[in-house]
């Protein structure tokens, strides 16, 4: 029994940081119906700029925390600006291509900043693990999934309260539409970036302290984040979230009772079982495609 | 449709450049490099009847590439076949796993269908690292026999090269043969338009799978070829980045041009050659190449080039009446 | 006609590729050429990097010297990126191109497995820094290594804890080649040294949370738990055991044998006991140990020059520059002579270890390649008894 607790809570753990991510995909994709490839690279950004304002220049947490947000904010903006925006013809197959490029130039980019190696910040508070029923529990993991409530509380509010956020809505809905009715569909668009963009960050920034962050910490926490966000159903915040622990769970779950070595293999063959069983996810509402 | 003329001709040079390189080429390196690139041509040939045919997309090719290695690695390493027997075996097999895993995820479009193919893709590297006592697990394994033709035995160097190039020259034909006929076209329509073109009467789904076991095939051959070349196969070769490396070259070359093909394989194997100094710079540079071609030539730098140059043609003046093709 | 001019100039296109190939390489014809191919750049950077800048440093320093009989010694380097086809394509390149006279590396085992054809048919030297033992065992003309095994390593761990009562272990390894090939030693050294192993666990290279694996193990009730990778994981794991209270005693693998290793573990780094090579206690060895003033004088050039903390790793470069050098005098660039030489080697003291090469032993290390420390208040104390 306490190892079926401490797998929950290791899978609560890592569940917590897959839903970060995912909640980084769902809201583009919500917004403009693309995926980007590179969401898990602009995690890596945000921990590793984290890592060299706080434990490197010594600057306190929330000062560190608000300009990593907003420095890799900007490279989601400039990679809107510069690389998507220009294309002629959107074809699927393009810009996940694009995005693709993108994750590879800005792991390079990583590298060449902050070297091979990895790198450890510490948590944000002192306190020891918590134990519940013998089993322990990080109070970083309780950090990330506050964090995470918040943010999609935040992003409930917008969608629903805000006329931005309901003309954000509508400029995916129908782009041309929203842009007749005046609504600036260019700049919804960057919003949306740059929302997503800072939604990576704050991933980043806050599952820095738990994991290793190095150039390469990206790559497979977004596809682990992008099979979360399908999960949960991709045009879900909630999806996002509930996908993104279901899996660190079954993950747990998986290496606990059936063996560590298929570990990996798990994230990807849920993937496989939603695409064909039910592409919608778990919360979403009905298949949507890009063709 | 087809001018044979040209076409006859085009094939006879090509053969007649391999041979001549082949032969005049002594550098044990030069060959091999172009060895190499005879391999990844084959791989980007097929994916490119996929991608560019058919308008699907893969994005974990590599897996294909890998079955073929590894099937024929197990086969002759631990059952001791004969690698001339093991090359059905492994063809076989990876067809049937294109099959099954095609019928289910080509259902999909989109988005869909390349993460689809992506968890596949990844499944299938975490079983060749993790199944050791088949596979050898991460550190690989050795001893892989080189191929004999007629008592001489091709290990590297120009006998190599010339089996390489003349599967590739084959791999060449049969797919322009493909694409000239009436399989070719009805792939070229579901590429425009694939409910247009059930609604004449394709049968899409069996086409698209058929196109995809196709390319899975040449992805197989490919990597029965790369593993009889090196002897030793470890997961690393057939991962993520590899599958991702593969869609590169076809979608630099020029979707839907056999010889982009060539061209993007060529491209993205000389380039870390050529790059090496900058090592660290590499990744950086190949993720930049990658995103300018797909926005300034998103038909591939064939295409792209093609186009530029007729333009250029068109503006000086010249009465060529080139409309798209 | 319009398919002609297409097709054309697609032919020349690729034609200009080839040709671009055939650059000759610039020979010097009086510098002794040396390869080196190492992971510079991947996910095995954190060998590859300290190699090579450890083989130009002896490099620079035996030029300066005057070189190896009054030539100039030129180092080729290449970056495998840890992939075993770019480095069988790199080490074809040195061998065939820059008519190099040995190469040293590569850093990592399968791609060393992946360029020993090459050595062989080429019947060029290599010296490998790599820690598989299928390497060097069974022996091949052409193959030699610098770096300890990692069958020495797991005879080190199993003999200290075969001193001080431990029975029952649990392992958790990384799933890539180095873990794997230790796992293999660990599963197989196990009841020759009256241990048993009660759980075997494994973990990816990128994981960011250990704890189930950890659970099952703890669930097993060994005395010990042994972790073998490379950073970062086994950071992870021992704050994973930290954070669980779990305090039976946690051995790593020489993996973990740069400052790297307690700088992420942080306070959980506190008592991990491993094995390693002297590099990181020289200043404790006693007087009379022979390696001490080889390692003394190698950490401070080597931070001298690249202001960076040394680790074991560039060592095995710094050793494989120093045999070949040995071995290429005389020899008058010829790569026999050079092998034969190598071969022939008898008590070099390097900063791995003593070599002893012969015809049998292409590693040349034996087991006091390895000392067992600690970790205490984030240094590394030489554990004596």
């Amino acid at each position: 029994m306490q190892e079926l607790l401490q797998y929950l809570f290791s899978g609560v753990t890592s569940g917590a940081i897959y839903a970060v991510i995912a909640l980084g995909f769902t809201m583009l994709y919500n917004a403009t119906e693309l995926i980007n490839f590179a969401q898990g690279e602009l995690v890596m950004l945000g921990a590793l700029t984290l890592v060299s304002l706080w434990a490197g220049l010594q600057l306190p947490l929330p000062a560190a925390f608000v300009l990593a947000v907003a420095a890799v904010c900007g490279v989601g903006l400039l990679l809107e600006l510069l690389a998507l925006r220009n294309v002629r013809k959107p074809h699927p197959i393009l810009l996940v291509l694009i995005t693709v490029g993108a994750s590879i130039f800005l792991r390079g980019v990583a590298m060449v900043i902050w070297g091979k190696d990895a790198h450890g910040v510490p948590p944000f508070s002192d306190h020891p693990p918590l134990e519940v029923g013998g089993a322990t529990l990080l109070p970083q993991s309780l950090w990330i999934l506050g964090i995470v409530l918040l943010i999609v509380l935040s992003l409930q509010f917008f969608y629903k309260r805000t006329l931005t956020g309901k003309a954000m809505q509508a400029t995916a809905i129908n782009r041309r539409g929203a842009w007749l009715l005046g609504i600036p569909a260019e700049r919804m668009v960057l919003l949306a970036f740059a929302i997503s963009a800072a939604m990576g960050a704050v991933g980043g920034v806050i599952i820095a302290p738990i994991t290793m962050c190095s150039y390469d910490m990206g790559t497979l926490l977004g596809l682990k984040g992008f099979c979360a966000a399908m999960l949960g159903g991709l045009g879900s915040s909630w999806g996002a979230v509930l996908g993104g622990l279901l899996l660190g769970v079954l993950e747990a779950l998986g290496v606990g009772f059936i063996s560590s070595s298929l570990k990996d293999a798990i994230a990807f063959l849920l993937l496989l079982l939603i695409l064909y069983v039910r592409p919608s996810g778990i919360f979403g509402s009905g298949a949507v495609h890009r063709f | 449709m087809k001018l044979l003329n040209p076409s006859r001709l085009l094939h006879a040079t090509f053969a007649l450049a391999i041979l001549l390189t082949g032969t005049v080429l002594s550098n044990p390196y030069d060959l091999q490099l172009l060895t190499f690139i005879g391999i990844y041509t084959l791989l980007a040939l097929g994916l490119n009847m996929l991608m560019g045919y058919a308008g699907q997309i893969s994005l974990g090719h590599a897996a294909f590439y890998g079955l073929g290695a590894y099937t024929s690695g197990v086969l002759t390493v631990h059952w001791g076949w004969s690698p001339w027997a093991a090359l059905p075996a492994a063809l076989a097999l990876t067809a049937l796993v294109a099959f099954l895993v095609g019928l289910p995820t080509l259902k999909l479009s989109g988005y869909y269908l390349g993460m689809g193919t992506l968890g596949f893709g990844i499944i299938v590297h975490v079983l060749f690292r993790e199944w050791s006592s088949l596979t050898g697990g991460a550190s690989g394994m050795v001893g892989i026999p080189p191929l004999e033709a007629g008592g001489i035995v091709l290990s590297g160097g120009r006998g190599y090269f010339f089996l390489v190039w003349l599967v590739v020259m084959g791999a060449f034909v049969a797919c322009e043969r493909i694409v000239g006929s009436r399989v070719g076209r009805a792939l070229r329509a579901i590429h425009d338009g694939e409910h247009a073109a059930a609604a004449m009467g394709v049968d899409t789904s069996r086409l698209k799978v058929s196109v995809f076991v196709l390319s899975a095939v040449f992805a197989a051959l490919a990597g029965f070829l790369y593993a009889h070349l090196v002897s030793f196969v470890s997961p690393e070769s057939f991962g993520f980045m590899v599958s991702i490396k593969v869609v590169a070259m076809v979608v630099i070359g020029g979707m839907a041009t056999i010889w982009g093909a060539l061209l993007g394989a060529s491209l993205l194997t000389l380039l870390p050659e050529w790059l090496h100094v900058f090592s660290d710079y590499e990744m950086i540079i190949y993720g930049l190449i990658l995103m300018v071609v797909m926005i300034f030539l998103p038909r591939g730098l064939t295409r792209g080039l093609l186009d530029i140059y007729e333009r250029a043609k068109r503006s000086s003046g010249t009465s060529s009446a080139s409309s798209e093709s | 006609m319009r398919g002609m001019g297409r097709a054309l100039m697609k032919m020349t296109m690729t034609g200009l590729l080839i040709a671009g190939l055939c650059i000759p390489a610039v020979a010097a014809e009086e510098a002794y050429k040396v390869g080196g191919i190492f992971s510079v750049t991947g996910p095995a950077s954190f060998l590859g990097d300290p190699e090579k800048r450890s083989l130009e440093m002896v490099v620079d320093a035996i030029n300066e010297a005057g070189g190896i009989d009054g030539r100039p010694v030129e180092a080729v380097i290449y970056d495998s990126e840890g992939d075993p086809g770019k480095a069988r394509l790199a080490v074809g390149k040195l061998i065939s191109k820059d008519r190099v006279l040995a190469v040293i590396g590569p850093s990592r085992t399968p791609t060393t497995l992946a360029v020993i054809p090459l050595a062989e048919q080429g019947q060029v030297p290599l010296v490998s820094c790599a820690a598989g033992i299928q390497i060097t065992q069974p022996v091949k003309p052409w193959v030699f290594k610098t770096a300890q095994s990692d069958v020495l390593a797991v005879a080190a761990i199993y003999d200290y804890m075969k001193k001080h009562g431990v029975k029952k272990v649990g392992i958790l390894t990384v799933s890539n080649a180095f873990g794997e090939s230790g796992k293999e030693q660990l599963v197989s050294q196990a009841s020759s040294f009256g241990i048993e192993v009660v759980q075997e666990e494994s973990f990816g290279a990128k994981d960011t949370d250990m704890t189930p694996q950890l659970t099952k193990i703890r669930k097993a009730e060994p005395d010990a738990v042994i972790c073998w990778g490379t950073n970062p994981g086994p950071a992870v794991v021992a704050k994973n055991m930290k954070q669980m209270s779990m305090d039976i005693p946690l051995y790593q693998s020489h993996g973990v044998a740069s400052p790297k290793f307690v700088e992420l573990a942080g306070e959980a780094a506190e008592g991990i006991r491993l094995p390693t090579g002297k590099i990181l206690v020289a200043e404790q060895l006693p007087e009379d140990d022979p390696q001490r003033a080889v390692l003394l004088d190698y950490i401070k050039n080597y931070e001298a020059r690249t202001s960076m903390t040394v680790s074991g790793f560039g060592g095995y470069a710094y050793d494989a520059m120093h045999l070949l050098a040995k071995a290429m005098e005389g020899s008058g660039g010829d790569r026999q002579k050079i092998r034969d030489a190598l071969e022939a080697i008898q008590g070099h003291v390097g900063v791995s270890g003593v070599f002893n090469f012969s015809p049998e032993e292409h590693n040349g290390l034996g087991p006091e390649a390895f000392v067992m420390v600690e970790i205490r208040d984030g240094k590394w104390k030489l554990l004596t008894d």
